[in-house]
């Protein structure tokens, strides 16, 4: 087969830190290759050699439970060596800087850092430090590639093509580094966002940008979700406790009444609309952001997303490392 | 009949009706060496090794009455030269049955160069269980092995230089069917 076919893709970038280092085409193919990385993971022999000899450090400096494991049994099921370091039991604990950290496990000749922390734009930073191809597993409120990938694999599997589909995104927008991620990767796929939250919980800024990208803005949930657009999915946001301060909402009640998907609303939506699909980025406030008859519901893709995550997490790995350097023939 | 395409399509080698009969030829060297049809499965490596895969079948329903499964065998992430280019989307694999226990699975492929495709369609489908017996049929055999693999059931045996090119053109992927060779020394 050396002689015909053999098309070449469009240039994956050398570090994946934002949706916005990628275009239509590029996610794409990252969302193709994660159809035939599901196979992988419906087989019974779960280990394909593509990254035999290649070692992926998950360097996470935050608290997670899937992204961290889905990375971790991604690169272990493409055979690379995959190590987990956490912040807490690394040198940062005894006051080591990021930089020398990232600069220590980098000088060990690793292939990928995969990497979260608190501070936005710390993948960036560190992209610019190492010689290994880094990958944002979460930055601050900045950045989640990889969660609107999975997201928007998970939505395609399910409703189609998201080209003129109604994606309605809820919460907390001023802490959600995965709504960032999807506005931009949900746009470039051609689908319609509306992103719903309180005043407080919008980020400054906001109008300016979505006017810029072509996203709305809404206050008030039952009048998007009755509207005459019609809801092809939905997701719901977590409300992120550990980054407020208090003040954005009165109390968790409140917050509940209105920007929650509580059952009689989660009722009224599948009445409206039978077809439409709830999401949820995980860890779930079960009661708060989301009701359990929510994340129960025949509707729920919530651990379709899990599943997704792993082969979405290959096909980001394999693009990335598998091909020669530089991206050149 | 050889024809010229146009200017730079070289020479065709295969015509769609040499075509037809070569794969005619192939469908019934399969039988014969498996005598019959049971527990044949046929696999083809994308992309026009899964046309020629499912052409083969339908030569063999007809010749024996009995539906051979047929299915594609990826090789993407099994080849040996990964980093020596830019990575490739995967195509899909789906193998019938889920399996390849016990059975006769003939590989199909347009055309045998290095037999590196070959090895990685080995390991590959070493990963969907343990075959019987693995076959090879091809369109055209160029010569230029590189690993020691030889194909069942050759179409055409082609002698081509390393700087000749080998075009194979199916319906369903192209717009005509025919295989030609090109460039090289004249």
């Amino acid at each position: 087969m050396s002689d015909s076919t053999a098309s070449a893709t469009a240039t994956m970038p050398r570090h994946l830190l934002s949706i916005a280092d990628l275009d239509a085409d590029l996610i794409r193919t990252l969302l193709d290759t994660a159809t035939q990385m599901q196979d992988v993971q419906r087989r019974e022999v779960k280990k394909i050699p593509t990254l035999r000899g290649r070692t992926v450090i998950n360097l996470f400096f935050e608290d997670s439970t899937r992204t961290r494991s889905s990375f971790e049994i991604a690169g272990k099921w493409m055979s690379a060596d995959t190590i987990n370091i956490t912040g807490k039991g690394s040198s940062t604990s005894k006051g080591e800087s990021l930089r020398d950290t990232v600069m220590t496990i980098d000088a060990m000749g690793v292939d990928a850092l995969v990497m979260r922390h608190s501070a936005s734009g710390a993948a960036h930073q560190v992209a610019g430090w190492v010689d290994a191809h880094v990958i944002n597993a979460g930055d601050g409120t900045h950045e989640h590639p990889t969660q609107a990938l999975l997201d928007a694999y998970t939505m395609e599997q399910r409703i189609g093509g998201l080209a003129g589909k109604h994606v309605v995104i809820v919460g907390d927008l001023t802490h959600s580094r995965v709504f960032r991620s999807n506005v931009l990767s949900l746009r470039m796929l051609g689908a319609d966002v509306t992103v719903v939250a309180p005043v407080t919980l919008m980020p400054s800024g906001i109008r300016a940008w979505s006017e810029a990208d072509g996203f709305a803005l809404s206050n008030d949930l039952d009048l998007i979700l009755t509207g005459d657009r019609g809801v092809d999915a939905l997701m719901m946001l977590r409300v992120q406790k550990e980054r407020m301060s208090g003040g954005y909402f009165p109390t968790a009640r409140e917050y509940t009444v209105g920007y929650g998907l509580t059952r009689p609303r989660l009722q009224r939506l599948v009445a409206d609309h039978p077809k439409v699909v709830i999401c949820h980025p995980g860890p779930m406030n079960r009661g708060l952001e989301i009701s359990a008859d929510a994340a129960d519901a025949a509707q729920s893709l919530i651990l379709d997303q899990v599943a997704a995550g792993v082969a979405v997490r290959m096909s980001v790995l394999y693009h990335l490392l598998a091909g020669a350097e530089g991206g050149a023939a | 009949m050889p024809r010229e395409d146009s200017p730079g399509e070289g020479r065709v080698v295969l015509s769609d009706a040499d075509i037809a009969r070569v794969l005619k030829r192939i469908a019934h060297e399969i039988l014969e060496a498996n005598k019959g049809a049971s527990d044949l499965v046929l696999l083809g490596i994308p992309s026009r090794g899964v046309l020629l895969a499912q052409r083969l079948a339908a030569i063999i329903a007809e010749v024996e009455g009995t539906a051979v499964p047929t299915g594609a065998l990826d090789i993407t992430m099994y080849r040996d030269d990964l980093r020596k280019q830019p990575t490739r989307t995967p195509m899909p694999t789906s193998i019938p049955g889920g399996t390849v226990d016990a059975r006769v699975v003939v590989l199909v492929d347009d055309v045998l160069y290095s037999g590196r495709t070959v090895r990685a369609a080995l390991d590959a489908l070493g990963d969907y269980g343990r075959p019987r017996a693995v076959r090879l049929a091809v369109l055209v055999d160029r010569g230029h092995r590189e690993l020691p693999i030889r194909a069942d059931h050759v179409g055409k045996n082609l002698p081509t230089s390393h700087s000749e090119k080998v075009r194979v053109r199916l319906l369903g992927h192209d717009d005509h069917e025919s295989v030609t060779i090109a460039g090289g020394e004249p």
